[in-house]
């Protein structure tokens, strides 16, 4: 670590930078409207009254606190370190997605906008934007890539019925970065009336501040609870990484703890060798959607298509925080291969009766190499950020059984 | 005087956008100058063109389907220069293949080539650190789009650091969109000019003779790619000759406003 600033929690600076990450590179069009979300976001910070309803509806409409538990047998399985897990796939909707949705929307409609966009990968964010969309009786139209729409059925119906329009993108590759294209294409021609709900702590300033400060009631609960559990901090965070929300999450109350340690899992897919999300692992800094970032990419910045089972990581970037805290050293990054998350998923079932996302799979495969590692008296609190149901055809699919 | 300053100051100019690497370039862009373009608005192919429609979407998607690299464009940018030494050639595209080997890389190879401006369209002012020293270092021009939403407020930001001239966005929105109405765009021009003496180049949406003739009484430029584009989707290889048609045909609405 060079250079160690005396804090962690004070990124980005004010043009969104968090050292040479970050920044506001969209299109003119768009600039205008980027600057007043910032306007907006600092009055609503200042608000009480938008924080208290904000907190109302994580209380009540989310169920949060979401609890913090120990996991024996997964914890006795491992050998090592005590297990616990911050149980965010309890959240309605099954995911941590919704806690951002609804401090955007709450933002949207100060802004008088009408009309929501989102864009999706495995479909969470979609039913979750859907859901506050119903919640608060404005329209929603959620672009999602089409061989997306085809292997998330489940998800597409979900946004159906909450009443989103479902548009499948046919650009490119069909995936993630396409979706995300065509709600961008989407927002330029409506910008008088339209919010767009970014689904995870990347695209221009100020999404990747206002999406960690929204998803930090993860990391400020999870603080508070393990201090009355247990009387002191954990000694490692764990949380798989796609564009790094439920991460920067759970770390970010926790970054000026000397003493905790964090480690963010991103996607290996067939291997780091072979095809893969691991854009910290395996790619260069560039500027994509918005953000200069740690991208996957050719020589020429052409950026290359991801892979990982998990549809909710299979995004060829990451966002711009991540990309500085791993370049200070302050939290250490690995990856964790489709197979390795499979396996993982099936121990979670079968120790602890979860069946958790194949998302947070690939923070418990992390925490199945280190956990061992570690003494008994040391404690890993890892993020369990989302519920498997939506998952368990593509795990039927990869263990040869048909449902 | 540039070469693009010259090509203004003969009065309302046609500027024409085809994307690098889809079908033959070297003969499409033979094709725009001997159709009368003034300006020629290479395109950079990028695996995720935000800002543009499916016409040029599908465009770029051809070109590096083909194999186009960085180092293609160029030499078709040199190749350029060399046979038509008098036609400004400026470079449009996304940030991400512009600044991957350093600004002050790709402001030498534009040099090189003799590209005389860069058009980027997801680099704001707030970012120019990124771009914008490394050009106007290397004397190449910057230029910076306009859109509706650029207000009054915002001009300044927006005129402050661009040279070449600016690209006026018609219509909120992408690429191959309607033309917004013709007053509105009058309006909006109008308002532009009193704040810069840039030539003022107006696109997004132009795709006939009779809309290129109406812009070219109050603007500076006419730009016109879709339209272009999607011939060189339809025709191939057999692109230069639809291309030069329709290239004469605007060339001709707008030189008549002059
Ligand atoms: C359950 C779950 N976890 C994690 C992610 C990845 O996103 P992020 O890295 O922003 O948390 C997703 C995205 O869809 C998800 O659904």
């Amino acid at each position: 670590m060079n250079d160690i600033p005396n804090t962690f929690r004070n990124q980005p600076d004010e043009r969104g930078h968090f050292g040479q990450f970050g920044g506001r590179y969209v299109a003119e069009t768009l600039m205008p409207l980027v600057l007043e979300l910032e306007k907006e976001y600092r009055r609503a910070k200042a608000d009480p009254a938008f924080q208290a309803e904000f907190d109302d509806l994580l209380e009540h409409y989310v169920g949060r606190p979401s609890p913090l538990y120990f996991a024996p047998r997964l914890t006795a399985e491992f050998g090592g370190a005590q297990v616990w897990f911050k149980r965010d796939e309890l959240n309605h909707t099954g995911a941590h997605k919704i806690n951002n949705c609804i401090g955007q929307i709450l933002l949207a409609i100060r802004m008088g906008k009408t009309r929501i966009i989102a864009e999706t990968g495995a479909g969470q964010h979609g039913v979750a934007t859907a859901t506050v969309c119903a919640r608060f009786g404005l329209p929603c139209v959620i672009y999602m890539g089409a061989t997306d729409v085809a292997r998330q059925q489940p998800n597409v119906f979900r946004m159906k019925l909450l009443g989103a329009e479902v548009i499948p993108v046919t650009s490119g590759a069909k995936t993630l970065k396409d979706a995300m294209n065509e709600a961008l294409r989407d927002w330029v021609a409506n910008v008088h009336d339209t919010f767009y709900i970014i689904g995870t702590a990347a695209g221009p300033h100020p999404y990747p501040e206002l999406v960690r400060d929204f998803q930090s009631v993860i990391g400020k609960e999870a603080r508070a609870q393990m201090l009355e559990r247990t009387g002191r901090l954990p000694d490692l965070l764990v949380a798989a990484i796609g564009g790094g929300s439920n991460a920067i999450g759970l770390f970010h109350p926790f970054l000026d703890d000397p003493d905790v340690r964090m480690l963010g899992v991103e996607a290996a897919g067939h291997g780091l060798d072979k095809q893969h999300a691991a854009s910290l692992a395996g790619g260069r800094p560039g500027i994509l959607h918005g953000n200069k970032t740690y991208l996957l990419q050719d020589e020429d910045g052409q950026i290359a298509e991801a892979h990982s089972i998990s549809a909710g990581l299979d995004y060829p970037g990451i966002g711009p925080e991540h990309s500085w805290l791993k370049e200070i050293g302050r939290v250490e990054y690995t990856s964790v291969t489709d197979d390795e998350a499979l396996s993982a998923f099936q121990l979670l079932c079968r120790t602890e009766g979860i069946i958790p996302a194949l998302e947070p799979s690939h923070a418990i495969a992390a925490v199945a190499k280190v956990a061992p590692t570690m003494p008994k008296d040391s404690i890993i609190c890892a993020n369990l950020c989302g519920r498997g149901d939506k998952d368990i055809f593509t795990v039927a699919e990869h263990l040869g059984v048909a449902i | 005087m540039t070469r693009l300053s010259s090509a203004f100051s003969r009065g309302p100019s046609l500027v024409c956008f085809i994307t690098a690497g889809d079908g033959d370039t070297a003969a499409n862009l033979g094709a725009l100058v001997e159709g009368g373009a003034d300006v020629i608005e290479l395109g950079m192919p990028f695996t995720d063109p935000m800002a543009d429609g499916p016409a040029i979407q599908k465009a770029n998607l051809r070109s590096l389907g083909a194999g186009t690299t960085t180092a293609d464009i160029f030499s078709m940018a040199a190749a350029f220069r060399a046979r038509h030494p008098q036609v400004p050639l400026v470079l449009m595209g996304y940030a991400n293949p512009m600044t991957i080997r350093g600004a002050d890389w790709f402001a030498a190879q534009c040099v090189k080539a003799g590209v005389d401006g860069v058009i980027c369209v997801d680099i704001p002012p707030e970012e120019d650190p990124e771009l914008g020293p490394a050009l106007r270092g290397a004397g190449v021009a910057l230029i910076r789009l306009a859109t509706p939403t650029t207000d009054a407020a915002r001009l300044p930001a927006v005129l402050d650091g661009s040279s070449g001239f600016l690209y006026y966005v018609s219509v909120a929105g992408i690429t191959g969109m309607q033309q917004a109405a013709i007053g509105t765009i009058d309006a909006n021009v109008s308002r532009i000019k009193q704040s810069t003496d840039l030539p003022i180049a107006v696109g997004f949406g132009v795709r006939t003779p009779e809309q290129a003739a109406e812009i070219a009484k109050l603007a500076d430029g006419v730009v016109v790619g879709s339209a272009l584009v999607e011939l060189v989707g339809e025709h191939g290889k057999a692109a230069p000759g639809p291309l030069r048609d329709l290239t004469k045909a605007l060339a001709d609405a707008v030189h008549g406003a002059r």
